[in-house]
């Protein structure tokens, strides 16, 4: 009774054969997988590749902004570097990047489950999102899009660049934003382990769960929104053109009911991650695990309540941006009580300053820079004067790129040895974690000052006053983007050289780090025990796995084992 | 999956608490513990689904309401050019689909296939009816020169022919019973009965947008002619005076200023009332789209208890798609006094 | 919630599994009826009576009351799980919610948008109409 028949190597050891990613091969074998982890994996490859190309357009903006006059950018162009930068980086990047990558991979595996609830809406998620990628492509190559991300009407009805394209490409990435979420909330509502009740789930479901909540209840009014944006392009219908006696602020509503939750679709799946990589990190149970949980659920519901403080300035009524304003101060609440609790949990925690806390610290010093300038935004009276500036280009910036990122970064690298069973080189895994702090700071510090100063956003030219603060802007955006590639190829590298690692390198506690790395094609090849929730001290290192196992109660039946009747539940 | 399906049937029923055979486990996916909760998990998706897709309506709502709580005189005149019996037995035609959608889950749960079979035909008929009625409509609509806003032109005089606009939106619900007849008879000749029961159904299914548009002709003929011959007679003399004939039957009693009907296109009532056929055409549209998408949807289902598919711990399917047509009944229940049954 | 407490079988005679809940005809037949009837009735009442604004919330009262016997009834919700019914509702509350605070200021800006149409250049041809006037 209790007693192991498997060994651990094979449990929780390296798993050079047996593993998801060689039980079958060739092309057809990943295109057509139903398999979470490499649905998970090829939107990893896939966000990779529209962040590189919407930080490409970045770099491309940010260069000709060294000079106040034209270096190589018409305005025309100018208007469409930044609206491909922002549409790209929005639809087809930050929204999918966590929870289609990390989030697919991990979320099954930290539940002890086999798969999500849907395999096949998933790896449809992941097609659809191929497909609006490639329709936003189109609208670059075919006539260009030069709205702003946010296609405000009349000019997004007047304008000829292929709007069409766009909003149609953005349609069905919210399309596979919702399956992605509908997937996940089932998944953790009808597929968690026996044991395994609301509050003794780790963090990162709690964070992913109220992301998905969002993405359903938000992104529909998104697809309806585009939908009648292009039926207005191509009939007239005329609801959002004022020509025509429709309502153009209607539009922004419409647009910010979801496009506000949808900054917590980008940021909560960060504040995910972040919780995971800092407990584990500094080997500390989370500090106050039920309100940081709760706070994600509060987040997701404050998130609907707040869009009206995109449109202070648009003409709505005095009642309206009060009551906007003031609902806006509330959303700090849960946003502090989490950034309060990863504090408590590293004070007197191991931390060990691996690649993935590092960037985690950088995290909460950029979340909160970003998170407390928006204050500032929220404000009434100074947002009439910073109103598109350069300040909430900065604020928004510290939020999507030095906060969501930054995570994201973080839970690559936290979970990278898992998902490849390879581990990257520590050392240079730090330096491009320095290289990109020092690099985003050097890019948006300085635009927070031209902001206050009254640089307006999206123009090609501006005054000779400026110019200091924009150079140091493109600096930082060009050593930011070194640093990026630095960590590529510091990824990309380990696959080849690195260092085989057991399943649990870290010391993690976690079920998706009791399973082999890279994880079994079933996930496990056994059920795994679902011990206490962060008990560092449930894991012990085994020298002959090289890595932790976790320590199996007296009386419990040990993975692979003859079950015990009765004693699990 | 073969192997998964060992591994899953190796694993107890935990919670579950009736005992299952495993006989016909082969609808349950291997991720699943068993029947109980893949059932749960599809339920919850379902619901979930559902609920995006009344956040995707809701938009429309909201520009409804906006537009009519700023023109309210406008919505009142452009209702009249609706046909409030048409819509109520479009709205009948759905409420019965709905009962016998309802009536085809709970034979699948009693496993009744026949009945299950039957139900889903019927639903399927009752949509594309509906549909029917509908292309009379627009047809209609379109005939008078009643578009979305920018090509909005109504002026009281007839501006093409319905008939061909009606022509041309029947062309592909003929390509479609045509071709489902023509499967019918090659599965039947080749000795796939089941494929040829199920296309045959499926021909009769979507024969009822026939049905449907017999069903709005007729009407129109023997309700509406009496405004029709009326209009028509007076459509070179004085136009102003009897377009309202022309456009609708029931408001010659009831509306006493004919002349607002009829309007120079250019003027701003004109683009008022095109802004409430924008959202007329935008509404009606994208619900039909979401009744052709369930008459897929019921297809498969039909195709799947012709199959044999369907038991008393396996009848999700027809519940989920079940749900899924109601909503669009739901939606319609609101579409109807919203946009038929002003003033 | 409400369970029927004799044991259904199905038409094989073998005892139902518990997440399977049949809806007797009768009650099928009698949604229906109340169905067809309120139709009638909202029909009758719109065209006949005349309650000037409040005809709308009376319209809209009784599809509300239509919506909840399908809810109730042919959607399964008496039978369903609170969890899913939760759901679902909870989609009505925040598209109620979207309507109300976009309704609250729409008032203000009005005259602005009454004043558009005489801009420069503010007239466009919709894409699908541009072939047929060049």
């Amino acid at each position: 009774m209790g007693t192991a028949t498997v060994d651990n190597r094979r449990l929780y050891g390296h798993a050079p054969e047996n593993n998801y990613l060689k039980h079958t091969r060739g092309i057809a074998s990943w295109m057509f997988t139903l398999d979470h982890k490499r649905i998970g994996v090829m939107y990893l490859v896939g966000v990779t590749v529209t962040f590189l190309l919407g930080g490409f357009f970045a770099l491309v903006l940010r260069s000709e902004l060294f000079t106040p006059n034209k270096m190589f950018l018409t305005e025309a162009q100018y208007n469409q570097a930044f609206t491909l930068h922002g549409a790209i980086m929005v639809f087809a990047f930050i929204i999918p990047a966590i929870p289609g990558s990390i989030g697919n991979f991990v979320l099954p595996v930290m539940l002890g489950a086999k798969d999500v609830a849907f395999p096949r809406l998933n790896l449809s998620s992941f097609y659809l999102w191929v497909i609006g990628t490639f329709f936003l492509l189109v609208a670059m190559i075919a006539g260009g899009l030069d709205t702003g991300w946010t296609f405000y009407t009349p000019y997004s009805i007047q304008t000829p660049t292929n709007v069409v394209a766009a909003t149609f490409g953005a349609f069905i990435l919210g399309f596979s934003s919702i399956f992605t979420g509908l997937n996940f909330i089932v998944t953790i509502n009808t597929m968690r382990p026996p044991g395994m009740t609301w509050f003794k789930m780790p963090l990162f479901l709690w964070g992913m769960y109220s992301t998905s909540i969002i993405q359903v209840l938000a992104t529909p009014v998104l697809g309806i929104t585009l939908l009648l944006l292009i039926a207005e392009k191509l009939l007239g219908l005329g609801i959002f053109n004022p020509a025509q006696g429709g309502d153009p602020v209607l539009f922004q509503h419409f647009f910010w009911f979801y496009s506000h939750p949808a900054v917590y679709i980008m940021i909560l799946p960060g504040m995910a991650i972040i919780s995971e990589v800092i407990s584990t990190h500094s080997h500390k149970k989370v500090f106050g695990y039920t309100f940081v949980a709760l706070s994600s659920v509060a987040i997701a519901l404050l998130s609907f309540l707040v869009w009206g403080h995109h449109m202070f300035t648009s003409g709505q009524s005095s009642i309206s941006i009060v009551i906007f304003s003031a609902l806006t101060f509330s959303v700090a609440i849960p946003s502090a009580v989490k950034v309060y609790n990863w504090l408590a949990t590293m004070f007197r925690g191991e931390v060990v300053l691996t690649t993935p806390m590092c960037f985690a610290l950088a995290f909460l010093f950029l979340f909160g820079i970003g998170g407390l300038t928006g204050l500032f935004l929220g404000t009434l009276s100074t947002d009439v004067h910073l109103h598109d500036t350069y300040f909430v280009v900065a604020h928004f910036h510290y939020v999507m790129m030095g906060s969501t990122a930054v995570a994201f970064f973080a839970g690559v690298f936290h979970w990278w040895p898992k998902m490849f069973g390879r581990m990257y080189n520590e050392t240079m895994g730090r330096i491009t974690c320095l290289i990109v702090f020092v690099g985003f700071n050097l890019a948006f510090l300085p635009q927070f000052v031209m902001g206050s100063r009254g640089m307006p956003r999206r123009y090609a030219r501006y005054d000779e006053v400026f110019q200091i603060w924009h150079q140091l802007s493109t600096i930082g955006a060009l050593v930011l983007g070194l640093g990026i590639l630095l960590g590529i190829v510091v990824l990309v590298r380990s696959l080849f050289n690195g260092k085989r690692v057991s399943g649990n390198p870290w010391g993690a506690s976690t079920l998706e780090w009791q399973t082999t790395s890279p994880p079994h094609f079933h996930n496990f090849e056994f059920d795994p025990y679902v011990g206490g929730l962060y008990d560092y001290k449930g894991v012990k290192y085994d020298e002959s796995v090289e890595g932790y196992v976790p320590i199996i109660p007296p009386g419990v039946a040990a993975p692979g084992s003859a079950p015990v009747p009765q004693t699990a539940h | 999956m073969a192997t998964a399906e060992a591994a899953s049937a190796s694993e107890g029923h935990g919670s579950d608490g009736h005992g299952h055979d495993h006989d016909h486990g082969q609808f349950i996916a291997h991720h699943f513990t068993g029947p109980r909760q893949q059932y749960d998990s599809c339920k919850l998706g379902i619901w979930l689904f559902l609920v995006t897709e009344v956040l995707f309506f809701s938009g429309l709502f909201v520009a409804y309401t906006i537009y009519r709580y700023h023109h309210p005189e406008v919505f009142e005149e452009a209702s009249k050019f609706l046909d409030t019996r048409l819509g109520a037995l479009n709205t009948i035609v759905l409420l019965f689909s709905s009962l016998t959608m309802a009536w085809a889950v709970r034979a699948a749960q009693l496993e009744q296939r026949a009945v299950t079979t039957r139900s889903v035909l019927i639903t399927i008929f009752c949509a594309t009816v509906f549909l029917g009625v509908k292309a009379v409509e627009y047809s209609h609509k379109w005939g008078l020169g009643i578009f979305v806003a920018y090509f909005f032109k109504y002026d009281g005089a007839h501006h093409g022919d319905t008939n061909s606009y009606l022509t041309t939106l029947s062309i592909v619900p003929g390509i479609c019973v045509v071709v489902c007849a023509a499967l019918a008879g090659i599965g039947m000749a080749t000795g796939k009965p089941l494929s040829g029961k199920f296309w045959g159904a499926l021909a009769l299914g979507l024969g009822g947008y026939f049905a449907g548009v017999g069903l709005g002709v007729g009407y129109e003929a023997v309700f509406a002619s009496e405004g029709e011959s009326h209009a028509e007679a007076g459509d070179h003399a004085a136009p102003a005076e009897h377009a309202e004939g022309d456009a609708h039957t029931e408001a010659e009693h009831e509306h006493e200023s004919t002349e607002a009907l009829v309007m120079d296109p250019s003027s701003d009532e004109a683009r008022n009332l095109g802004l409430f056929f924008s959202i007329y055409y935008f509404m009606t549209g994208l619900h039909a789209f979401h009744i052709i998408a369930g008459v897929i949807a019921l297809a498969w289902i039909m195709n799947r208890s012709i199959q044999g598919h369907f038991r008393a711990d396996y009848f999700g399917p027809v519940d989920y798609v079940g749900l899924y047509w109601h909503l669009v009944d739901l939606i319609w229940i609101y579409l109807f006094p919203l946009l038929y049954l002003i003033g | 919630m409400a369970h029927d407490s004799h044991q259904q079988v199905s038409a094989e005679g073998t005892p139902l599994p518990s997440f399977n809940h049949p809806i007797s005809v009768t009650t099928l037949l009698a949604t229906f009826a109340a169905l067809v009837m309120f139709t009638i009735v909202t029909v009758v009442v719109a065209k006949s009576l005349p309650m000037g604004r409040f005809e709308i919330w009376v319209s809209l009262g009784i599809a509300t009351v239509k919506a909840l016997l399908v809810m109730l009834f042919f959607m399964h919700m008496l039978h369903d799980k609170p969890f899913n019914v939760l759901i679902f509702i909870s989609g009505f509350v925040f598209a109620a919610l979207f309507m109300g605070l976009t309704l609250s200021d729409s008032e203000h800006y009005q005259d602005d948008i009454r004043a558009a149409p005489s801009f420069e250049g503010a007239q466009t041809t919709p894409i699908l109409a541009r072939g047929a006037e060049e």
